[in-house]
């Protein structure tokens, strides 16, 4: 295929994941809105006065940025992983596979469409959230760089997912039992210097723990470490989930027999 | 481009699936520009294999295969190009709508969206889908279902079609639609492989045919050739009246096989003007004649069965 005819396999891939996203905003937009404004009225209106300040800000202020970065991790994740899964289920993925579209092309055009997806509910919690505070930006490109990488990164850990996912059991278990864990325990609703030793150290195993505190120091100015760190890890599993994505493409695991 | 080229070129294709099953033994297989060629065999004799690997849903184990002379091992792209492949089984989104299930597959082979929409277009008006262009996928009938597959195989226009059991489960109505309608596409130059079980299917469409048995291509050759084979061939005659015994006829088999209807076995170089007279003289009115089974239909009996016998007497 000549560089014209991919970017448009690329497009028209990318442009049917959008659309795909969008026309059931009521299963894919609304819903994270929602749980997501519960959030700020339980912990940020009820419950935050209560807790008094967070690493020198309100808590409000402290739980926005996980906040936001919790809905995109799930939001990317949750699109590539349904879409893709959803294409091999019901066996329109072989449209692809039958085409010359090259496999960059194929995981180019899903983890777009998750990206698109997490950073458009990213947005409409943020909007959301003015409603409850007034938010600060320190650091305007930490924040943008984070938020994108973090939503690419997820989007690839989704195309992994829904290509070993031989049922949608599989499609749940993964964002049950290790994608919520991570997050929630990832700082996004406390600061780890309140754990105790111990934890604080286990703590630093959890990647998404880099991710929502460089987010946070965009936002905020602090962070529980140092967010040079965080664009190291995400750098390193961008790349390697990439190849990894790749070589699964090429072999066509549970793709093609 | 050179058009000595053929279509399709299988060398010693082989395949074994993870579980074992050998499906493909070594086929060779050459299917020229232009040809109308029937891929025939009973289930699982690796029809649909062979299929899933010219369309790269399926791995080849060893062997080789061009498409218009590219080597899928050397450049799969190019060779995909040349391929549009209407599979046994829907594979399209049922949530989508059917014009834009045709673009985007159209989109998938670079093509851009203006062209793309007018092809689809002239695919979706060819195959009667046009004014169901609007309409979710899954609201169609199983042969609207199975033409937009066709229309969405053509969006790219092809050289080579693969159609995998196109006509199952359609109406005969339909079926003798779809038959004209790639007929018409073969006389305007597009080279159709297809695989059913519909012998007749094969007959009255393709110029050649080959059968496959057990992952091995036991005959390649025309039609007429095939049907050259033939040393008998079995009629079926109805009477006005009703029949005590079975007429006898000198030098033809016959039996009866109801009141109103025996057999007459026709072998190779006799004629079946010889039957009439003799029914005729003995005050029979014959009242219709007909096949007792498609004809080829017979010969690939013969030939599937009698492999079948020669591998478990050599066992």
């Amino acid at each position: 295929m000549s560089a014209r005819e991919q970017w448009i396999a690329f497009m028209t891939l990318m442009v049917k994941e959008i659309r795909r996203f969008t026309r059931i905003w009521q299963q894919t937009l609304l819903p994270p809105a929602i749980t997501i404004a519960l959030y700020f009225v339980i912990f940020g209106t009820l419950i935050g006065p209560r807790i008094g300040t967070m690493s020198g800000f309100s808590y409000m202020e402290f739980v926005v940025p996980g906040l936001i970065m919790l809905s995109v991790i799930t939001n990317s994740f949750g699109n590539v992983v349904s879409s893709f899964f959803g294409s091999k289920f019901a066996g329109n993925i072989e449209e692809l596979l039958v085409s010359p579209t090259p496999n960059y092309i194929i995981l180019a055009g899903y983890v777009l469409g998750g990206v698109t997806r997490g950073l458009t509910v990213g947005f409409i919690v943020t909007l959301l959230s003015l409603f409850f505070t007034k938010l600060q930006v320190q650091h305007l490109g930490v924040t943008i760089a984070v938020v994108i990488l973090t939503s690419v990164l997820f989007s690839l850990a989704g195309l992994v997912n829904a290509v070993f996912a031989k049922n949608f059991d599989d499609i749940s278990i993964i964002p049950t039992f290790v994608l919520t864990p991570l997050t929630y325990l990832g700082g996004v609703f406390y600061s780890v210097s309140l754990l105790p030793e111990f934890w604080q150290k286990v703590s630093l195993l959890n990647p998404v723990l880099y991710m929502v505190n460089a987010f946070r120091y965009g936002f905020l100015g602090v962070s529980d470490i140092d967010i040079r760190w965080a664009f190291l890890m995400l750098s390193l599993m961008i790349g390697v989930l990439f190849f990894f994505v790749m070589h699964l493409l090429k072999n066509g695991k549970n793709l093609r027999s | 481009m050179n058009s000595d080229l053929p279509a399709l070129r299988i060398k010693g294709l082989t395949k074994a699936y993870d579980n074992g099953f050998q499906a493909l033994k070594g086929v060779d297989l050459e299917v020229m520009p232009g040809d109308f060629f029937a891929l025939l065999g009973p289930n699982g004799a690796g029809k649909s294999t062979i299929i899933g690997i010219i369309s790269s849903l399926v791995r080849k184990t060893a062997g080789a295969v061009a498409v218009f002379g590219h080597d899928i091992d050397k450049d799969f792209p190019r060779a995909k190009k040349d391929v549009g492949v209407v599979p046994q089984e829907f594979n399209f989104n049922q949530f989508e709508k059917v014009f834009d299930i045709v673009v985007t597959q159209a989109g998938y082979y670079g093509l851009p969206r203006k062209e793309a929409e007018q092809r689809a277009e002239k695919y979706l008006r060819r195959l009667d889908l046009w004014d169901k262009q609007d309409q979710r996928s899954r609201m169609l009938s199983g042969g609207m279902k199975r033409r937009l597959m066709i229309a969405r195989a053509l969006v790219h226009e092809p050289r080579l079609l693969i159609l995998d059991e196109p006509t199952a489960g359609v109406d005969i109505e339909l079926r003798r639609s779809l038959w004209d309608f790639l007929r018409e596409i073969n006389e305007r130059g597009t080279t159709i492989i297809l695989t059913t079980h519909y012998l007749e299917e094969a007959e009255s469409l393709c110029g050649r045919i080959a059968i496959i048995d057990q992952g091995l291509i036991v005959q390649d050759t025309t039609t007429r050739a095939l049907l050259a084979q033939l040393d008998k061939e079995v009629f079926v005659i109805d009477t006005r009246e009703a029949l005590d015994t079975c007429p006898q006829l000198d030098g033809y088999g016959t039996q009866l096989i109801a009141s109103h209807s025996f057999e007459v076995v026709v072998e190779k170089g006799q004629s079946l003007n010889e039957v009439f007279a003799p029914l005729t003289a003995q005050g029979i009115h014959v009242s219709s004649l007909r096949n007792k089974a498609n004809r080829l239909e017979e010969l690939f009996l013969s030939l599937v069965s009698g492999r079948t016998e020669q591998e478990e007497g050599g066992q």
